[in-house]
Order: structure tokens, then C-alpha cells, then sequence
């Protein structure tokens, strides 16, 4: 067998399943920060049902300090802060930390503007039938805006993909590893292309796959 | 039923609401008519207390509604239902979810719900849409849902904000022909607000006029069309009036006057044309004339070309006015 093939083999279809890893976990970790975070957002802005701008305005702020960091920096900063959580800075699991945070503020704002374009009558047909807080945001508003809902998780999810090659630069595992190691530092051209190759599939999957969905959602709902 | 005490709303430093004070008892069609701006969203806003006045006493069944907030709030609003202009149903929901809506809210069981859905939407004839996606549906098929929503819960009064506002006029009958029959059958209070004064000659046995946040004219709908006394009231009458066409509009002179002619009750029995005509001298030539039925009465409308001596038409006027007939000069400019 070509050597080549014999290493992508070996490689790739377990740096493959880490990055996959990496994504998703970080993603729903991301979601699980990003959500409410992007929910509260929505709800304590001007002229929303809980107004109340001091919360808004500290959110805002962290969610911008958040998004203004680069990723590799933001990697660097987080060090302590992960190997306080996970006990160690490198591999896999350890990039799933400062993913989870790179992805949570990106999406809270992606989440607030999904959730302010919820039409504002919708939320008074709510209240004046009696809902509470709690029954407008599950019965109104995450349904209303689950298509760009998911649009915006899709997103974060190819964002993700990027971020998670840029962990495989200081040792965070992944394909992106495989091609500083193998194809960057050791010229090692067919692995490279080879993995990039998978990374633009891995990235047009997940794509299609959003779509797929947002599409089938709009399509029931006789948006299309 | 409904009763606002001094209702003042303000916005920052507008006055959207000035000292407003009306009464509506059950089983009455209440209409609220004003032109945009007006100030009669806010109203019904206040009256369904989406919002709070900022001055004054909404009184329900004899509560002050006015200062509610949180869990007695929310028990209010589930006794009241609310249409709108644009329909406001849940795209994410088909017509079956749209109408369980309040009653999830109110904790009715689940199995009990979709009973009571499919018979709200039997009675607004909608049987075969339930599990349609509020997309697929005309405007006329999206308020009927919106009504059948609103009537979920079995409530006291129901507001209409503009809710015929969006249709056409055909679908606009069938709603108000539904609404109407809510109010005669269901012996539901209906609080409505329009711009559209067909409406109110259609269904509404009260009306009151709002112009720059305040009331100008209130009362019986069959009163005010017989002798309105507002300016914008009467404005709203002959927009919805029939058109007088303008080659018939002459030049002024003393010796010329068009006046519009309403007669009410008893008035449309005695023969006062003609009787004007002998007596006074005048010639009238009559231009224009209709009948509105209203809740409980019908008004004949005249509009008459009237030459003869300045003297001549004066005393004509008088008399009229003396047999209750409602007399308007029409100006001619324009």
C-alpha cells in the first residue's frame, strides 16, 4: 500500500472523529451559555417585556468583550482557566473550553437578533391571552424563530470547524493537526489536501444539513 | 361591564389619551371611531390593559383594572378575548395549536382541549382547517381562527383592534356578520375600534368619536347618525355616504343652497318636500337619496338642490327643522 495512504488511514478517520468531537461538544456547551444568555438579551432590551438596562448593558458589554477577542489569543488567555477544569491545556477535550467560549457569545448575539425579529404583536397576542414570561419564551418565541434558530446553530457549527483547526495549532488534536504536523511541518502535500478536502466536506455537511432542516420547517409552515 | 373613569395615557411627552370616560354595558357592540392617530389604538390598548393608564380608572365587572399587574393581571386578560388587524396567530402552530393556545394557558386538559377546539371552529366554520398552517389560509380564514382563539376560554368581552381593518369588503361583511352574530347568540360585549363607519351603522349599537386623545361625541349609534353634532362626527358620516357628483355642484349664490336631509322615525312619514315647495316658493331638486339601516332604526338621507329667495330657503329651513329633519349645507367649495 502507498505510504501516504496507509498514514491518511491511520490519521484521518480519528482526527476526523476528534474534530467532530470538539464541534459538537463546544457547540452545545455554547448553546447551553449562549441561549439564555441571548434570551435575556432580548428580554431586558429597550422596550422589551422586562426591560431593564443595567443587566443589558453588562451583558452586552461581555458578550462583545467576548466576540472582540481573537480566537488564538482567546485560546492563550484561557490556558489556567482550563487546565483548572479540565487539568490539563492540551488534547481534544481541553480545546472544548475556549471553543464552548468563543461559540457562546457569538451565538447569544446571533440568538438576540434571531429572537428581536419575532413579530413584538405576537408577544401582546400572548400576553393578553395571560401567558407569563416563561410561556412566551417556550410557546412564542423560541418556536416562532426556530428556522433562523437553527440557521444561526449551523453557523456557529462551520465557525467551529475553523476555530477547531486553529486548536490544532497548539496541540488541541483534530485535522487540523494533522495538517500543521504532517502537511506543514513535514511537506507532506497529499495529507495536507487531503485534509482540507475533508474539512470542506465535513463543513459542506453540516451546512446542507441546516438547511435541509430550516427548510423543511418552512416549508410545513407554508413559509415557502 | 367596562367602564373608564378619566383615562389619561401618556407617552414621554405626548398626551396620546385625555380625560377619556365611557361606560359599556353587557351585551352592547361598543365602537370606538377615529382617524389614525387619534388616539383609539392606545384606548383599547389601555381598556384591554396590554398597556396601563397612566391616570385615571378602568373599572371590570366593578374592579378597578387599571393598577393590576402579575398573576391578577393574567387571570383578567383570560376573561377577555382580543382580534386583530393582522391576525396575530402563531405561524410555528397549525389552526388546531393557534386555538388551543389559551386554553394550554389556562390549564384545561389536554383532551378536553381539542373538543373544544373543533367546536370553536365548527361555529366559526372553519372545521376542515385544523391542522392547516395559519399560512395556507385567506386573511377572512385567519381571523375567523383569530376569533375562535379569542372565544376560547368563554370570555366576558371581547376587543377588536381594527380586526376588519386588513380584509376586503366582502370578507369584511362575513366577519362582522360573525361578530354579530357572537354579540346576538353568545350575548357577548364587543369593545371595537375602527375608522371605518360602516362598521360602526353595521354592528355597533354605541359609538363614541375620539379625535386628539379625547371623546368628542358618545352615545347611541342611532343618535348620532341621526343628528350628529361634532364636526368630525359628522365628517365621518359623509365619508361613508354616497359621493355627490360635482357637475351638480354649483357656483354659491343667496338663491342657491345643497343641503343634506335626514330623516329619522317618524320625520320620513310627512311629505315635507312638497310642503316646502308650496309654501315657501322654492324649487328643490333632489340630487342623492339613500337609506342606512342601523341596530335599531333606519335613516332615510336627502341631499337637495334648493333655489328660490334668500327669505324663501331661510323659512324653508326653519320649517324643516321644525319637523325633526336634520338639515346640513353642503359647502360647495371643492
Amino acid at each position: 500500500m502507498h505510504p501516504n495512504l496507509d498514514l491518511a488511514l491511520q490519521l484521518l478517520p480519528l482526527q476526523l472523529g476528534n474534530t467532530l468531537y470538539m464541534v459538537f461538544a463546544s457547540a452545545c456547551f455554547g448553546l447551553i451559555l449562549g441561549l439564555p444568555l441571548g434570551l435575556i438579551l432580548v428580554l431586558t432590551g429597550k422596550g422589551r417585556l422586562k426591560q431593564n438596562l443595567l443587566i443589558y448593558k453588562t451583558l452586552e458589554t461581555i458578550v462583545n468583550i467576548g466576540r472582540s477577542f481573537p480566537f488564538a489569543i482567546l485560546m492563550v488567555a484561557l490556558i489556567p482557566v482550563t487546565r483548572w477544569i479540565v487539568g490539563t491545556s492540551l488534547g481534544t477535550t481541553a480545546s472544548i473550553i475556549p471553543l464552548s467560549l468563543a461559540a457562546a457569545p457569538f451565538l447569544a448575539r446571533l440568538v438576540e437578533a434571531n429572537l428581536s425579529e419575532v413579530d413584538t404583536h405576537l408577544i401582546e397576542a400572548g400576553i393578553v391571552m395571560g401567558s407569563n414570561v416563561r410561556q412566551i419564551i417556550s410557546k412564542i418565541l423560541l418556536p416562532e424563530a426556530l428556522p433562523s434558530l437553527i440557521s444561526s446553530v449551523t453557523l456557529t457549527l462551520v465557525n467551529l470547524v475553523g476555530y477547531s483547526a486553529m486548536a490544532g495549532l497548539v496541540g488541541g488534536g483534530g485535522l487540523g493537526q494533522v495538517a500543521i504536523q504532517y502537511g506543514y511541518n513535514r511537506f507532506n502535500t497529499p495529507i495536507m489536501i487531503a485534509t482540507v478536502a475533508l474539512l470542506i466536506i465535513l463543513v459542506q455537511c453540516i451546512q446542507w444539513t441546516g438547511n435541509a432542516v430550516v427548510y423543511t420547517l418552512l416549508k410545513k409552515r407554508g413559509k415557502l | 361591564m367596562i367602564e373608564a373613569i378619566g383615562v389619561s395615557k401618556t407617552f414621554k411627552s405626548t398626551q396620546a389619551l385625555r380625560d377619556i370616560s365611557l361606560k359599556v354595558e353587557k351585551g352592547d357592540v361598543y365602537g370606538i371611531i377615529g382617524m389614525s392617530g387619534a388616539g383609539k389604538s392606545t384606548l383599547i390598548r389601555c381598556l384591554s390593559r396590554l398597556i396601563p393608564p397612566s391616570a385615571g380608572k378602568i373599572l371590570f365587572q366593578g374592579t378597578d383594572i387599571g393598577s393590576l399587574s402579575g398573576q391578577a393581571l393574567r387571570h383578567f386578560h383570560m376573561k377577555t378575548g382580543m382580534i386583530f388587524q393582522h391576525f396575530n396567530l402563531l405561524s410555528s402552530r397549525t389552526v388546531l395549536g393557534n386555538v388551543a393556545y389559551p386554553l394550554e394557558i389556562a390549564n384545561i386538559p389536554k383532551e378536553k382541549q381539542e373538543s373544544r377546539v373543533k367546536e370553536l371552529l365548527h361555529f366559526v366554520g372553519l372545521d376542515s382547517k385544523i391542522d392547516c398552517y395559519p399560512n395556507a389560509l385567506s386573511g377572512g380564514e385567519k381571523q375567523r381562527v383569530g376569533i375562535a382563539r379569542a372565544l376560547a376560554n368563554h370570555p366576558e368581552v371581547l376587543f377588536s383592534d381594527e380586526s376588519t381593518s386588513a380584509l376586503d369588503p366582502k370578507t369584511t361583511q362575513e366577519i362582522l356578520d360573525l361578530l354579530k352574530t357572537l354579540n346576538k347568540k353568545l350575548g357577548l360585549t364587543i369593545v371595537l375600534i375602527t375608522h371605518d363607519m360602516e362598521v360602526i351603522k353595521k354592528i355597533c349599537n354605541k359609538t363614541a368619536v375620539i379625535e386628539g386623545g379625547r371623546i368628542v361625541e358618545e352615545g347611541q349609534v342611532a343618535r348620532i347618525f341621526g343628528d350628529p353634532q361634532h364636526p368630525t362626527t359628522q365628517r365621518f358620516i359623509q365619508s361613508s355616504a354616497h359621493e355627490i357628483p360635482l357637475e351638480f355642484i354649483q357656483a354659491p349664490s343667496p338663491n342657491r343652497k345643497l343641503l343634506r336631509l335626514r330623516f329619522k322615525g317618524k320625520a320620513a312619514a310627512e311629505p315635507v318636500i312638497s310642503q316646502i315647495v308650496k309654501k315657501f316658493h322654492v324649487e328643490a331638486n333632489i340630487l342623492l337619496g339613500w337609506i342606512d339601516h342601523l341596530q335599531t332604526v333606519s335613516i332615510g338621507t336627502l341631499v337637495i338642490d334648493l333655489t328660490g329667495s334668500p327669505e324663501g330657503i331661510e323659512a324653508a329651513l326653519r320649517f324643516l327643522t321644525e319637523h325633526n329633519v336634520h338639515c346640513e349645507a353642503i359647502e360647495y367649495a371643492s
